[in-house]
Protein backbone atom coordinates (compact mmCIF):
# COMPACT_ATOMS: atom_id res chain seq x y z
CA UNK A 1 0.00 0.00 0.00
CA UNK A 2 0.86 3.55 -0.53
CA UNK A 3 2.47 4.25 2.55
CA UNK A 4 2.00 7.66 3.74
CA UNK A 5 4.23 8.32 6.83
CA UNK A 6 7.35 9.10 5.27
CA UNK A 7 8.88 12.58 4.08
CA UNK A 8 8.14 13.79 0.78
CA UNK A 9 11.35 12.69 -1.45
CA UNK A 10 9.86 14.11 -4.98
CA UNK A 11 7.21 16.78 -5.25
CA UNK A 12 4.92 17.52 -8.60
CA UNK A 13 2.82 20.78 -8.64
CA UNK A 14 1.13 21.44 -11.18
CA UNK A 15 3.50 20.29 -14.47
CA UNK A 16 3.16 21.34 -17.66
CA UNK A 17 5.04 20.35 -20.57
CA UNK A 18 4.10 21.32 -24.22
CA UNK A 19 6.21 19.98 -27.19
CA UNK A 20 6.94 21.94 -30.04
CA UNK A 21 7.50 20.00 -33.11
CA UNK A 22 9.20 22.50 -35.54
CA UNK A 23 9.56 21.58 -38.90
CA UNK A 24 12.03 23.73 -40.54
CA UNK A 25 14.98 25.81 -39.60
CA UNK A 26 15.55 27.05 -43.12
CA UNK A 27 16.32 30.93 -43.68
CA UNK A 28 13.58 30.13 -46.65
CA UNK A 29 10.95 29.45 -44.22
CA UNK A 30 12.02 31.52 -41.50
CA UNK A 31 11.35 34.81 -44.40
CA UNK A 32 7.90 33.11 -45.70
CA UNK A 33 6.75 32.78 -41.56
CA UNK A 34 8.04 36.23 -41.17
CA UNK A 35 6.22 38.14 -43.78
CA UNK A 36 3.07 35.85 -43.36
CA UNK A 37 3.21 35.96 -39.44
CA UNK A 38 1.53 32.42 -39.59
CA UNK A 39 2.93 30.11 -36.88
CA UNK A 40 0.76 27.59 -37.51
CA UNK A 41 2.57 27.24 -41.07
CA UNK A 42 5.94 25.95 -39.18
CA UNK A 43 4.89 24.58 -35.61
CA UNK A 44 2.99 21.92 -34.26
CA UNK A 45 2.96 21.12 -30.82
CA UNK A 46 1.14 18.98 -27.89
CA UNK A 47 1.32 18.58 -24.99
CA UNK A 48 3.04 16.08 -23.07
CA UNK A 49 1.81 16.93 -19.24
CA UNK A 50 -1.20 18.90 -18.55
CA UNK A 51 -1.43 19.93 -14.85
CA UNK A 52 0.14 16.60 -13.59
CA UNK A 53 0.57 17.01 -9.48
CA UNK A 54 1.50 14.31 -7.04
CA UNK A 55 3.74 13.27 -4.01
CA UNK A 56 5.90 10.93 -3.27
CA UNK A 57 7.15 9.94 -0.22
CA UNK A 58 10.37 8.11 0.84
CA UNK A 59 10.32 4.80 0.56
CA UNK A 60 7.58 4.89 -1.66
CA UNK A 61 7.47 2.31 -4.95
CA UNK A 62 5.01 4.29 -7.79
CA UNK A 63 4.48 2.92 -11.15
CA UNK A 64 4.01 5.71 -14.06
CA UNK A 65 1.38 3.80 -16.10
CA UNK A 66 0.25 4.55 -20.01
CA UNK A 67 -0.25 3.72 -23.15
CA UNK A 68 2.33 5.05 -26.12
CA UNK A 69 2.42 8.84 -26.29
CA UNK A 70 0.86 9.63 -22.48
CA UNK A 71 3.52 11.84 -21.39
CA UNK A 72 5.41 8.98 -18.67
CA UNK A 73 8.97 8.99 -19.88
CA UNK A 74 8.66 12.76 -20.16
CA UNK A 75 7.33 13.23 -16.75
CA UNK A 76 10.32 10.69 -15.56
CA UNK A 77 13.04 12.98 -17.94
CA UNK A 78 11.26 16.02 -15.92
CA UNK A 79 12.02 14.21 -12.42
CA UNK A 80 15.29 13.56 -13.49
CA UNK A 81 16.11 17.21 -14.65
CA UNK A 82 16.59 16.40 -18.57
CA UNK A 83 14.07 18.09 -19.52
CA UNK A 84 12.47 21.00 -17.87
CA UNK A 85 8.58 21.71 -17.12
CA UNK A 86 7.04 24.59 -19.39
CA UNK A 87 5.32 25.75 -15.92
CA UNK A 88 4.39 24.50 -12.40
CA UNK A 89 7.73 23.09 -10.58
CA UNK A 90 9.19 20.02 -9.68
CA UNK A 91 11.51 18.93 -6.39
CA UNK A 92 13.10 16.44 -5.38
CA UNK A 93 15.08 15.59 -2.10
CA UNK A 94 18.58 13.24 -1.75
CA UNK A 95 20.27 11.70 -5.07
CA UNK A 96 18.94 10.89 -7.80
CA UNK A 97 20.00 8.17 -10.29
CA UNK A 98 18.62 7.36 -13.39
CA UNK A 99 18.17 3.68 -15.14
CA UNK A 100 17.00 5.48 -18.35
CA UNK A 101 18.88 4.13 -21.36
CA UNK A 102 21.59 1.85 -19.55
CA UNK A 103 24.75 3.03 -21.16
CA UNK A 104 23.83 6.17 -22.15
CA UNK A 105 27.66 7.20 -21.20
CA UNK A 106 29.42 4.23 -22.78
CA UNK A 107 32.01 4.90 -25.28
CA UNK A 108 32.58 1.79 -27.33
CA UNK A 109 36.43 2.89 -28.08
CA UNK A 110 36.75 2.89 -24.13
CA UNK A 111 37.69 -0.32 -22.27
CA UNK A 112 35.26 -1.93 -20.04
CA UNK A 113 37.25 -0.34 -16.99
CA UNK A 114 37.20 2.99 -18.43
CA UNK A 115 33.60 2.87 -18.91
CA UNK A 116 32.72 1.33 -15.36
CA UNK A 117 34.92 5.20 -13.88
CA UNK A 118 33.47 6.76 -16.66
CA UNK A 119 30.13 6.11 -16.22
CA UNK A 120 30.25 5.65 -12.36
CA UNK A 121 30.95 9.34 -12.10
CA UNK A 122 28.37 10.29 -14.42
CA UNK A 123 25.52 8.89 -12.37
CA UNK A 124 27.71 10.84 -9.64
CA UNK A 125 30.03 8.08 -7.81
CA UNK A 126 33.05 9.37 -6.66
CA UNK A 127 36.64 7.86 -7.79
CA UNK A 128 36.63 6.43 -4.26
CA UNK A 129 33.24 4.83 -4.49
CA UNK A 130 33.90 3.18 -7.73
CA UNK A 131 37.00 1.88 -6.16
CA UNK A 132 34.97 0.07 -3.62
CA UNK A 133 32.50 -1.32 -5.75
CA UNK A 134 34.41 -2.41 -9.03
CA UNK A 135 34.75 -5.57 -8.20
CA UNK A 136 31.38 -6.56 -7.22
CA UNK A 137 30.53 -4.29 -10.53
CA UNK A 138 32.63 -7.04 -12.19
CA UNK A 139 30.98 -9.53 -10.87
CA UNK A 140 27.32 -8.64 -11.43
CA UNK A 141 28.36 -8.30 -14.85
CA UNK A 142 29.36 -11.42 -15.45
CA UNK A 143 32.44 -10.28 -17.66
CA UNK A 144 35.25 -11.35 -16.31
CA UNK A 145 38.80 -11.02 -18.59
CA UNK A 146 36.54 -9.21 -20.80
CA UNK A 147 36.92 -5.69 -18.51
CA UNK A 148 40.18 -4.21 -19.76
CA UNK A 149 38.86 -5.32 -23.55
CA UNK A 150 37.19 -2.13 -25.72
CA UNK A 151 33.44 -2.82 -25.13
CA UNK A 152 32.90 -1.90 -28.73
CA UNK A 153 34.27 -5.83 -29.11
CA UNK A 154 31.26 -6.74 -26.09
CA UNK A 155 28.67 -8.86 -27.16
CA UNK A 156 24.95 -6.56 -27.00
CA UNK A 157 24.57 -8.64 -23.58
CA UNK A 158 27.67 -8.37 -22.25
CA UNK A 159 27.40 -3.93 -23.18
CA UNK A 160 23.98 -3.93 -21.27
CA UNK A 161 25.02 -6.44 -18.44
CA UNK A 162 28.05 -3.83 -17.80
CA UNK A 163 26.12 -0.78 -18.27
CA UNK A 164 23.35 -2.18 -15.71
CA UNK A 165 25.49 -3.53 -13.16
CA UNK A 166 27.30 -0.08 -13.09
CA UNK A 167 23.82 1.51 -12.87
CA UNK A 168 22.94 -0.62 -10.40
CA UNK A 169 25.87 -0.11 -8.20
CA UNK A 170 24.84 3.67 -7.77
CA UNK A 171 23.57 4.48 -4.45
CA UNK A 172 20.94 6.85 -4.54
CA UNK A 173 18.12 7.83 -2.66
CA UNK A 174 15.39 7.82 -5.44
CA UNK A 175 15.89 5.49 -8.58
CA UNK A 176 14.25 6.42 -11.88
CA UNK A 177 13.64 2.87 -14.28
CA UNK A 178 12.93 3.40 -17.74
CA UNK A 179 11.89 0.57 -19.18
CA UNK A 180 15.12 -1.09 -18.61
CA UNK A 181 13.83 -4.45 -17.34
CA UNK A 182 13.66 -5.97 -20.33
CA UNK A 183 17.98 -5.99 -20.35
CA UNK A 184 19.95 -9.18 -21.34
CA UNK A 185 19.20 -12.72 -21.30
CA UNK A 186 16.43 -14.24 -19.17
CA UNK A 187 18.59 -15.27 -16.14
CA UNK A 188 20.34 -11.34 -16.15
CA UNK A 189 16.69 -10.01 -16.17
CA UNK A 190 15.99 -12.11 -13.35
CA UNK A 191 18.80 -10.99 -11.44
CA UNK A 192 17.92 -7.05 -12.21
CA UNK A 193 14.71 -7.57 -10.74
CA UNK A 194 15.90 -8.70 -7.88
CA UNK A 195 18.10 -6.39 -7.40
CA UNK A 196 15.62 -3.62 -7.68
CA UNK A 197 13.26 -5.28 -5.47
CA UNK A 198 15.52 -5.47 -3.00
CA UNK A 199 16.29 -1.60 -3.60
CA UNK A 200 12.64 -1.36 -2.86
CA UNK A 201 12.64 -3.50 0.05
CA UNK A 202 15.74 -0.90 1.63
CA UNK A 203 13.32 2.03 1.46
CA UNK A 204 14.45 3.09 -1.54
CA UNK A 205 12.06 5.59 -3.41
CA UNK A 206 11.61 4.06 -6.85
CA UNK A 207 9.94 5.37 -9.69
CA UNK A 208 9.27 2.53 -12.70
CA UNK A 209 8.31 2.76 -16.07
CA UNK A 210 7.48 0.32 -17.94
CA UNK A 211 4.79 -1.72 -20.25
CA UNK A 212 5.12 -4.65 -18.46
CA UNK A 213 1.99 -4.22 -16.43
CA UNK A 214 2.89 -7.59 -14.71
CA UNK A 215 6.19 -7.24 -14.03
CA UNK A 216 5.71 -3.41 -12.34
CA UNK A 217 2.74 -4.49 -10.41
CA UNK A 218 5.39 -7.32 -8.81
CA UNK A 219 7.49 -4.26 -7.88
CA UNK A 220 5.87 -1.03 -7.19
CA UNK A 221 2.98 -0.61 -4.89
CA UNK A 222 1.26 2.66 -6.40
CA UNK A 223 0.52 3.42 -10.07
CA UNK A 224 -0.18 6.47 -11.25
CA UNK A 225 -2.03 6.44 -14.80
CA UNK A 226 -1.37 8.82 -17.64
CA UNK A 227 -3.32 9.75 -20.72
CA UNK A 228 -2.35 12.57 -23.08
CA UNK A 229 -0.68 13.85 -20.92
CA UNK A 230 -3.27 13.86 -18.05
CA UNK A 231 -2.98 12.06 -14.60
CA UNK A 232 -6.42 9.82 -14.72
CA UNK A 233 -5.85 7.99 -12.16
CA UNK A 234 -3.26 7.56 -8.75
CA UNK A 235 -3.81 5.22 -6.25
CA UNK A 236 -2.96 1.52 -5.88
CA UNK A 237 -0.75 -0.68 -8.34
CA UNK A 238 -3.20 -3.59 -8.87
CA UNK A 239 -6.03 -0.77 -9.15
CA UNK A 240 -4.33 1.34 -11.45
CA UNK A 241 -3.31 -1.72 -13.84
CA UNK A 242 -7.18 -3.06 -13.82
CA UNK A 243 -7.83 0.70 -14.88
CA UNK A 244 -5.50 1.15 -17.63
CA UNK A 245 -6.44 -2.30 -18.88
CA UNK A 246 -10.17 -0.98 -18.97
CA UNK A 247 -9.13 1.62 -20.92
CA UNK A 248 -7.57 -0.51 -24.23
CA UNK B 1 -1.93 14.91 1.90
CA UNK B 2 -0.28 16.58 4.63
CA UNK B 3 2.01 19.80 4.08
CA UNK B 4 4.99 18.51 3.99
CA UNK B 5 7.90 20.74 4.83
CA UNK B 6 10.08 21.12 1.82
CA UNK B 7 13.43 22.24 2.77
CA UNK B 8 16.34 21.31 1.16
CA UNK B 9 14.89 20.08 -1.97
CA UNK B 10 17.32 20.14 -4.81
CA UNK B 11 16.02 22.37 -7.79
CA UNK B 12 15.29 20.09 -10.18
CA UNK B 13 17.23 20.43 -13.59
CA UNK B 14 18.34 24.05 -13.04
CA UNK B 15 21.99 23.81 -13.10
CA UNK B 16 24.28 26.06 -11.12
CA UNK B 17 26.27 27.00 -13.43
CA UNK B 18 30.44 26.78 -13.24
CA UNK B 19 29.97 25.81 -9.47
CA UNK B 20 28.64 22.76 -10.99
CA UNK B 21 31.42 21.64 -13.01
CA UNK B 22 33.16 22.57 -9.84
CA UNK B 23 31.39 19.72 -7.81
CA UNK B 24 31.86 17.54 -10.56
CA UNK B 25 35.77 17.99 -10.93
CA UNK B 26 35.85 14.28 -10.99
CA UNK B 27 33.99 13.62 -13.78
CA UNK B 28 35.18 16.64 -15.56
CA UNK B 29 38.53 14.73 -15.79
CA UNK B 30 37.28 11.57 -16.95
CA UNK B 31 35.67 13.36 -19.82
CA UNK B 32 38.83 15.29 -20.72
CA UNK B 33 40.93 11.87 -20.52
CA UNK B 34 38.11 9.77 -22.87
CA UNK B 35 38.36 12.87 -25.05
CA UNK B 36 41.94 12.68 -25.60
CA UNK B 37 42.24 9.13 -25.64
CA UNK B 38 39.31 8.80 -28.34
CA UNK B 39 41.08 11.57 -30.02
CA UNK B 40 44.31 9.72 -30.66
CA UNK B 41 42.95 6.29 -30.61
CA UNK B 42 44.58 3.83 -33.26
CA UNK B 43 47.57 6.90 -33.17
CA UNK B 44 51.11 6.16 -33.15
CA UNK B 45 52.10 9.35 -32.74
CA UNK B 46 49.26 10.25 -30.33
CA UNK B 47 49.36 13.39 -27.97
CA UNK B 48 52.49 14.52 -30.11
CA UNK B 49 50.42 15.47 -32.77
CA UNK B 50 49.68 18.56 -30.62
CA UNK B 51 53.42 19.09 -30.79
CA UNK B 52 53.59 18.15 -34.62
CA UNK B 53 51.11 20.48 -35.99
CA UNK B 54 52.17 23.88 -34.47
CA UNK B 55 55.52 22.64 -35.79
CA UNK B 56 54.77 22.57 -39.09
CA UNK B 57 52.24 25.88 -38.88
CA UNK B 58 55.06 27.50 -37.52
CA UNK B 59 57.74 26.38 -40.49
CA UNK B 60 55.53 27.45 -42.94
CA UNK B 61 54.54 30.97 -41.54
CA UNK B 62 58.17 31.26 -40.74
CA UNK B 63 59.00 30.65 -44.46
CA UNK B 64 56.35 32.34 -45.90
CA UNK B 65 56.17 35.65 -43.46
CA UNK B 66 59.38 35.65 -41.76
CA UNK B 67 61.66 34.94 -44.89
CA UNK B 68 60.15 35.45 -48.16
CA UNK B 69 58.24 38.89 -46.68
CA UNK B 70 61.11 39.60 -44.84
CA UNK B 71 59.97 40.05 -41.60
CA UNK B 72 62.11 37.71 -40.13
CA UNK B 73 64.98 40.54 -41.44
CA UNK B 74 63.37 43.57 -40.11
CA UNK B 75 62.47 42.17 -36.73
CA UNK B 76 64.47 40.74 -33.57
CA UNK B 77 63.76 37.09 -32.90
CA UNK B 78 61.01 36.97 -35.06
CA UNK B 79 60.80 32.96 -34.60
CA UNK B 80 59.78 33.81 -30.83
CA UNK B 81 57.39 36.76 -32.19
CA UNK B 82 55.53 34.43 -34.33
CA UNK B 83 55.03 31.22 -32.20
CA UNK B 84 53.89 32.99 -29.07
CA UNK B 85 51.14 34.07 -31.11
CA UNK B 86 50.41 30.89 -32.91
CA UNK B 87 49.91 28.89 -29.59
CA UNK B 88 47.92 31.62 -28.36
CA UNK B 89 45.47 31.57 -31.60
CA UNK B 90 45.60 27.93 -32.23
CA UNK B 91 44.36 27.80 -28.16
CA UNK B 92 41.65 29.82 -28.75
CA UNK B 93 40.25 28.54 -32.32
CA UNK B 94 40.64 25.11 -31.18
CA UNK B 95 38.79 25.30 -27.91
CA UNK B 96 35.59 27.49 -29.28
CA UNK B 97 35.68 24.96 -32.29
CA UNK B 98 35.50 22.21 -29.92
CA UNK B 99 33.15 23.83 -27.18
CA UNK B 100 30.99 24.92 -29.99
CA UNK B 101 30.26 21.13 -30.95
CA UNK B 102 30.47 19.68 -27.59
CA UNK B 103 26.65 19.69 -26.69
CA UNK B 104 25.72 18.25 -30.17
CA UNK B 105 28.47 15.66 -29.66
CA UNK B 106 27.54 14.46 -26.41
CA UNK B 107 23.74 14.64 -27.54
CA UNK B 108 22.99 11.05 -26.55
CA UNK B 109 24.29 11.30 -22.79
CA UNK B 110 22.55 15.05 -22.31
CA UNK B 111 19.33 13.44 -23.44
CA UNK B 112 19.38 10.86 -20.46
CA UNK B 113 20.93 11.91 -17.81
CA UNK B 114 20.86 14.76 -15.95
CA UNK B 115 24.34 16.51 -15.65
CA UNK B 116 25.52 20.02 -15.51
CA UNK B 117 25.89 20.93 -19.33
CA UNK B 118 28.73 23.53 -18.62
CA UNK B 119 30.68 20.08 -18.39
CA UNK B 120 30.90 19.78 -21.92
CA UNK B 121 32.12 23.01 -23.73
CA UNK B 122 34.34 23.07 -20.31
CA UNK B 123 36.29 19.86 -21.48
CA UNK B 124 36.51 20.57 -24.45
CA UNK B 125 38.62 23.78 -23.11
CA UNK B 126 40.35 22.02 -21.04
CA UNK B 127 41.52 19.75 -23.71
CA UNK B 128 42.63 22.43 -25.53
CA UNK B 129 44.78 23.44 -22.51
CA UNK B 130 46.48 19.88 -22.78
CA UNK B 131 47.40 20.75 -25.77
CA UNK B 132 48.74 24.09 -24.75
CA UNK B 133 50.75 23.81 -22.07
CA UNK B 134 53.56 21.76 -23.69
CA UNK B 135 53.52 24.39 -26.64
CA UNK B 136 54.41 26.54 -23.94
CA UNK B 137 57.24 24.25 -22.47
CA UNK B 138 58.86 24.19 -25.62
CA UNK B 139 58.40 27.99 -25.78
CA UNK B 140 60.05 28.17 -22.25
CA UNK B 141 62.46 26.37 -23.33
CA UNK B 142 63.23 27.80 -26.65
CA UNK B 143 63.54 31.69 -25.47
CA UNK B 144 66.98 31.62 -23.31
CA UNK B 145 68.42 30.77 -26.61
CA UNK B 146 67.12 33.85 -27.91
CA UNK B 147 68.35 36.25 -25.21
CA UNK B 148 65.91 35.72 -23.01
CA UNK B 149 66.18 37.14 -18.99
CA UNK B 150 63.90 36.65 -16.69
CA UNK B 151 61.62 38.75 -16.26
CA UNK B 152 58.88 38.87 -13.46
CA UNK B 153 56.64 41.19 -14.86
CA UNK B 154 56.63 39.38 -18.21
CA UNK B 155 56.10 36.03 -16.66
CA UNK B 156 53.10 38.00 -14.92
CA UNK B 157 51.88 39.09 -17.64
CA UNK B 158 51.95 35.88 -19.79
CA UNK B 159 49.80 34.43 -16.75
CA UNK B 160 47.36 37.15 -16.60
CA UNK B 161 47.07 36.54 -20.29
CA UNK B 162 46.36 33.08 -20.10
CA UNK B 163 43.64 33.25 -17.84
CA UNK B 164 41.75 35.69 -19.84
CA UNK B 165 42.41 33.31 -22.78
CA UNK B 166 40.53 30.99 -20.52
CA UNK B 167 37.49 33.20 -19.53
CA UNK B 168 37.48 34.29 -23.37
CA UNK B 169 37.60 30.93 -24.45
CA UNK B 170 35.02 29.41 -21.92
CA UNK B 171 32.55 32.37 -22.17
CA UNK B 172 32.24 31.74 -26.10
CA UNK B 173 32.68 27.78 -25.81
CA UNK B 174 29.48 28.33 -23.73
CA UNK B 175 27.89 30.82 -26.39
CA UNK B 176 28.04 28.71 -29.44
CA UNK B 177 27.92 25.43 -27.72
CA UNK B 178 24.26 26.63 -26.70
CA UNK B 179 23.67 28.84 -29.97
CA UNK B 180 24.23 25.42 -32.08
CA UNK B 181 21.96 23.47 -30.74
CA UNK B 182 19.54 25.63 -31.91
CA UNK B 183 20.54 26.49 -34.81
CA UNK B 184 23.58 24.37 -36.61
CA UNK B 185 25.05 27.24 -38.41
CA UNK B 186 26.92 28.20 -35.19
CA UNK B 187 29.47 25.91 -36.27
CA UNK B 188 30.24 27.69 -39.95
CA UNK B 189 30.00 30.60 -38.33
CA UNK B 190 32.66 30.13 -35.56
CA UNK B 191 35.04 28.37 -38.22
CA UNK B 192 34.36 31.96 -40.43
CA UNK B 193 35.31 33.55 -36.51
CA UNK B 194 38.21 31.25 -36.13
CA UNK B 195 39.84 31.48 -40.09
CA UNK B 196 39.36 35.84 -39.34
CA UNK B 197 40.65 35.87 -36.19
CA UNK B 198 43.52 34.16 -36.93
CA UNK B 199 44.93 37.01 -38.99
CA UNK B 200 42.78 39.51 -36.74
CA UNK B 201 45.98 39.60 -34.40
CA UNK B 202 48.99 40.48 -34.82
CA UNK B 203 50.67 37.06 -34.94
CA UNK B 204 52.02 37.16 -38.85
CA UNK B 205 52.96 40.93 -38.37
CA UNK B 206 53.17 43.61 -35.72
CA UNK B 207 50.83 46.05 -34.58
CA UNK B 208 52.39 49.23 -35.27
CA UNK B 209 51.70 48.22 -39.29
CA UNK B 210 47.89 48.29 -38.08
CA UNK B 211 48.72 52.04 -36.82
CA UNK B 212 50.56 53.37 -39.62
CA UNK B 213 48.50 51.69 -42.54
CA UNK B 214 44.67 52.30 -40.90
CA UNK B 215 45.49 55.29 -38.50
CA UNK B 216 44.61 55.94 -35.15
CA UNK B 217 41.17 55.41 -35.16
CA UNK B 218 40.78 52.11 -36.64
CA UNK B 219 44.01 51.22 -34.14
CA UNK B 220 41.91 51.46 -31.09
CA UNK B 221 38.87 49.86 -32.77
CA UNK B 222 41.72 46.96 -33.73
CA UNK B 223 42.75 47.28 -29.72
CA UNK B 224 39.36 46.76 -28.69
CA UNK B 225 39.76 42.75 -29.68
CA UNK B 226 40.78 40.72 -26.62
CA UNK B 227 42.60 38.34 -28.17
CA UNK B 228 44.83 41.39 -30.02
CA UNK B 229 46.02 42.48 -26.23
CA UNK B 230 46.03 38.61 -24.78
CA UNK B 231 48.56 38.09 -28.09
CA UNK B 232 50.24 41.48 -26.93
CA UNK B 233 50.34 39.61 -23.40
CA UNK B 234 52.02 36.59 -24.72
CA UNK B 235 54.52 38.62 -26.77
CA UNK B 236 55.72 40.85 -23.53
CA UNK B 237 56.51 37.64 -21.79
CA UNK B 238 58.50 35.86 -24.30
CA UNK B 239 59.45 38.48 -27.29
CA UNK B 240 60.07 41.30 -25.30
CA UNK B 241 62.62 40.06 -23.11
CA UNK B 242 64.47 38.52 -26.07
CA UNK B 243 65.29 42.08 -27.50
CA UNK B 244 67.94 44.60 -26.30
CA UNK B 245 65.86 47.30 -27.40
CA UNK B 246 63.00 48.44 -25.20
CA UNK B 247 59.93 48.51 -27.38
CA UNK B 248 57.13 50.14 -27.74
CA UNK B 249 54.59 47.20 -27.51
CA UNK B 250 51.30 48.30 -29.55
CA UNK B 251 51.88 51.80 -29.70
CA UNK B 252 49.83 52.53 -26.50
CA UNK B 253 50.29 51.60 -22.75
CA UNK B 254 49.41 47.89 -22.07
CA UNK B 255 48.01 48.26 -19.06
CA UNK B 256 44.96 50.80 -20.34
CA UNK B 257 44.08 47.87 -22.65
CA UNK B 258 44.35 44.96 -20.36
CA UNK B 259 41.54 46.68 -18.03
CA UNK B 260 39.45 47.10 -21.05
CA UNK B 261 40.39 43.59 -21.95
CA UNK B 262 39.78 42.27 -19.00
CA UNK B 263 36.36 43.97 -18.88
CA UNK B 264 35.54 42.38 -22.18
CA UNK B 265 36.69 38.85 -21.33
CA UNK B 266 34.48 39.19 -18.74
CA UNK B 267 31.44 40.20 -20.40
CA UNK B 268 31.75 38.21 -22.88
CA UNK B 269 31.78 35.42 -20.18
CA UNK B 270 28.80 36.33 -18.33
CA UNK B 271 26.36 36.93 -21.26
CA UNK B 272 27.21 33.16 -22.32
CA UNK B 273 26.88 31.50 -19.36
CA UNK B 274 23.78 33.59 -19.14
CA UNK B 275 22.80 32.44 -22.87
CA UNK B 276 23.86 29.16 -21.72
CA UNK B 277 21.78 28.88 -18.73
CA UNK B 278 18.47 30.09 -20.61
CA UNK B 279 19.01 27.74 -23.62
CA UNK B 280 20.13 24.70 -22.11
CA UNK B 281 16.88 23.92 -20.69
CA UNK B 282 15.30 23.47 -23.93
CA UNK B 283 18.63 20.53 -24.66
CA UNK B 284 17.10 17.37 -24.07
CA UNK B 285 14.13 18.43 -26.67
CA UNK B 286 16.12 20.05 -29.12
CA UNK B 287 18.47 17.29 -29.91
Amino acid sequence: MPSTTGAVAISAENVVKRFTLRKTRELKEAVVWLLTRRRGVTTESFLASNDVSFEVREGETLALLGFNGSGKSTMLKMISGVLTPDSGRIRTKGRLAGLIEVGAGFHHDLTGRENVYLNGAILGMSEKEIDEKFDSIIDFAEIGEFIDTEVKFYSSGMYLRLAFAVAVHTDPDIFLIDEILAVGDEPFQKKCIARIKEFADQGKTLIVVSHDLDLVSRICDRGIVLQRGVKTFDGEINEAVAWLRAQA
Amino acid sequence: MSNAVLTDFDPNGQGRGLFGVFRHRYLLQLLVRKELKVRYRRSVLGLLWSYVKPAVQFAVYFVAIGMFLGLNKSMDNFAVYLFSGIIVMNFFTEAVRNATRSIIDNAALIKKIYLPRELFPVASVYVSAVHFLPQVVVLCVAVPFFGWRWDPMGVLMVLIGFVLLLVLSIGLGLLFGALNVIFRDAENFVDLINMVITWSAPVLYTAILVRDTLGETAFTIYQANPLVVIVELFHRGFWVPTVSHGVDLAGRPLEMWLSITAATCIAVFIVGQLVFTRVSKRFAQEL
